[in-house]
């Protein structure tokens, strides 16, 4: 695997050379979103907060996919795991979100069949080798999964399989950033931008949302050296009054993405207006099924009853995921709402703000 | 507790298992030996000191590449025991199998328990035998236990680090957990990982050969080398600082746990060990370490420290810092 190749960008010695760049160059004070949950995690993971000047704050955004999915989202996906005869299966990070009453894990340790798996493939591979049971996959994620669960009803309706269905949270980058920018409590002096979610669109997505609001942007990688070549561009740019879109992560990104998964994506799914937590319902950001593949539509073939949802009281999730409140400025932070305990859903992900915070955060940094 | 049931993560190792143990078991069987919390009970009988450990295999896959749930049930108690400081010497063994299990799969698995025993040079001398109704355990649960004698003069206690003491690890960390992990139903790639499983009783005899001084010694089970480390920090009251660079991991154990999202910290180690040792013994402990054949990527990842007592911190590869938390609830793939 190409590990080696992930070492170069950990190294210290380029690490160093951009840092005293950015050292050099910054001179007054701003704040920077990072996005997505990987850039979050990351950045706190290889300790940049700490080697970058004071002056520069570093916000989280709304990037991490079981963050942004509403409460109502969560309880649907309980409900749907008490239907007879079914498993529920699921990207682990989902696991553990609080719903208004319950969990995944603990309705699975109450006997309720979910499974935890690793891609669609392993959920297309339950369905088919129990088919007498409804394989129901829960679909969250952005541009970045949503490619392949579409390549994975595709696939499901190739062979005939009839067993295996989708239900759809997925939701898209680019609506959620306009909303971002009309939104009067983010106060934001430029964009680190999703690698992960950029290969698949690429660059030229942005440029709406870039000629509008004219806010200096990068794209960056994950690897420490990518995002300080990210932070490297946003001073640059800052500094010099001159906001850009800059794809810093031209080894993976670029100006038209990826066309095949955009192809897929397109055939099997179309936009609809979806609710996400913290930012409120955003005009075609989500994505739903096409009628054309209605039989592998969960939310059509599947009716199920779900209470009256409540956020959780107190929880700040919904600013975090803004920007507008750091995690230890949650009152439940740390208190009622840990990892083991987790109150809100930016606790449990490991792409998580409050999940950050808590594992990689201490006051005496 | 905040839940009436009991979950998967109360058994991961980290802080769920910490909280089950603090405030479920420990107030109930409360005694002073108990509450030392080591990998093992230290007590006296008779004059001589013993080391008394035990522990429940239930891992799924039973067979994984590098070994099996016979040999790690046997690896597993052997090297609690040397954890304690002690030559372990007998172990009792307990087989819970599930009716309908194959007769040849039994077979393997006695047959590399054994091939462990001689290996660790232990002697299984008690044992029980149930069998129990199709779905009440899955294919076959194994307990160990053992009893191992404490020379005089070693005091091995998660209690006994302290500032200025050289954190050593004997090897690559992350093998065991990640091979299950890769072998687990579910996942489909291919990999050349194999788990780590093995005794490491002979390893610290040698060291204790020469080093009486060594302070604590722990096998990095579940909840990974970074739990295990919190552990220490928390019983000794002490900071440890560790440094990314000097983590030893093996390339494709790495590239697995980016991909999947899993920080290799916190996985499970099975052949693996971690000492603290007094700065004037380090050097010749490393290398008594690098000369055994479980042993040989040993290598120091950090000291002990007097500054943020009962924490863990991590100067990363690139110069940030960052804490090292212990495990909190079990790791979970993430989506993207």
């Amino acid at each position: 695997m190409a590990i080696k190749h992930t070492q170069e960008y950990r190294d210290p010695e380029i690490a160093a050379m951009l840092i005293g760049k950015i050292k050099q160059t910054s001179r007054k004070p701003f704040r920077l979103m990072e996005v997505c949950g990987t850039h979050t995690m990351a950045i706190f993971r290889h300790g940049i907060r700490q080697i970058i000047p004071e002056h520069i704050s570093l916000l989280s955004g709304p990037g991490c996919p079981v963050c942004v999915t509403t409460q109502r989202e969560i309880d649907t996906f309980i409900a749907l795991s008490g239907i007879d005869n079914t498993i529920v299966a699921t990207f682990g990070d989902l696991m553990r979100v609080p719903g208004t009453e319950s969990s995944l894990e603990n309705e699975r340790a109450c006997g309720k069949d979910i499974r935890m798996v690793y891609s669609t493939y392993d959920a297309l591979n339950l369905a088919r080798k129990i088919p007498d049971k409804k394989i129901i996959f829960l679909g969250v994620g952005f541009e970045t999964t949503a490619p392949t669960i579409a390549a994975s009803i595709v696939y499901a309706r190739q062979q005939g399989i009839k067993n295996y269905f989708v239900h759809s949270s997925h939701k898209r980058v680019i609506p959620a950033l306009s909303t971002l920018m009309e939104d009067e409590d983010v106060n934001i002096h430029g964009l680190i931008l999703p690698g992960h979610v950029s290969v698949i669109i690429g660059m030229d997505a942005y440029r709406p949302v870039f000629d509008k609001y004219h806010l200096p942007c990068a794209v960056a990688g994950f690897e420490p050296v990518d995002i300080l070549k990210g932070i490297c561009s946003l001073v640059d740019q800052i500094e010099s009054g001159h906001p850009m879109l800059e794809n810093t992560y031209p080894r993976a990104v670029t100006a038209e993405g990826n066309k095949k998964a955009a192809s897929i994506m397109e055939h099997v799914f179309e936009n609809k207006d979806t609710a996400w937590r913290g930012l409120g319902m955003i005009p075609q950001s989500g994505l739903k099924l096409r009628d054309t593949f209605e039989a592998f539509d969960a939310q059509k073939v599947f009716a199920v009853e779900v209470p009256k949802s409540e956020e959780p009281r107190g929880c700040a999730c919904g600013n975090v995921l803004k920007g507008a409140v750091t995690p230890p400025e949650c009152p439940l932070y740390n208190k009622t709402c840990s990892p083991t305990s987790p109150v809100g859903p930016c606790m449990v992900s490991s792409e998580g703000t409050c999940s950050a915070y808590y594992r990689y955060h201490s006051n005496s940094l | 507790m905040k839940y009436n049931k009991i979950l998967l993560d109360h058994g991961s190792g980290g802080k769920a298992s910490h909280q089950l143990i603090s405030e479920i078991l420990l107030p109930l069987f409360d005694n002073a030996i108990l509450a030392g919390l080591d990998d093992g009970a230290i007590f006296d009988i008779g004059g001589k000191r013993l080391a008394f450990s035990t522990d429940s295999f239930v891992v799924d896959p039973i067979f994984f590449p590098g070994g099996c749930i016979g040999d790690l049930a046997i690896n597993g108690t052997v090297n609690d025991i040397a954890m304690c400081g002690a030559t372990p010497i007998y172990l009792s063994v307990g087989l819970i199998i599930e009716e309908g299990f194959p007769v040849e799969d039994l077979n393997r698995i006695l047959y590399e328990m054994k091939r462990a025993a001689q290996k660790a040079d232990i002697q299984i001398v008690t044992g029980d035998t149930k069998v129990v109704s199709k779905g009440a355990v899955d294919k076959i649960f194994i307990n160990t236990s053992g009893i191992g004698i404490v020379d005089d003069g070693i005091h091995i206690s998660g209690q006994n680090a302290r500032p200025g003491d050289k954190v050593l690890i004997s090897g690559a960390i992350a093998e065991h957990g990640m091979t299950i992990i890769s072998h687990r139903e579910g996942l489909t790639f291919e990999s050349s990982l194999a788990s780590d499983s093995a005794p490491l009783n002979h390893m610290v005899k040698k060291m204790l050969s020469v080093s009486k001084k060594i302070h604590v010694l722990r096998d990095p089970t579940r909840g990974g080398v970074g739990t295990t480390l919190n552990e220490i920090a928390l019983q000794s009251k002490v900071g440890i600082q560790i440094y990314e660079h000097l983590v030893p991991i093996k390339p494709d154990v790495a590239a697995i746990c980016e991909l999947l999202g899993f920080d290799p910290l916190y996985v499970a180690n099975e052949g693996k060990l971690i000492a603290v040792v007094p700065f004037d013994d380090a050097e010749k402990v490393l290398s008594t370490v690098r000369e055994n054949e479980f042993g040989k990527d040993a290598c120091f990842i950090g000291e002990v420290v007097d500054e943020n007592p009962e924490q863990v911190f991590m100067i990363t590869r690139i110069g940030g810092h960052r804490i090292v938390d212990m495990l909190a609830g079990e790791q979970l793939p993430r989506i993207c």
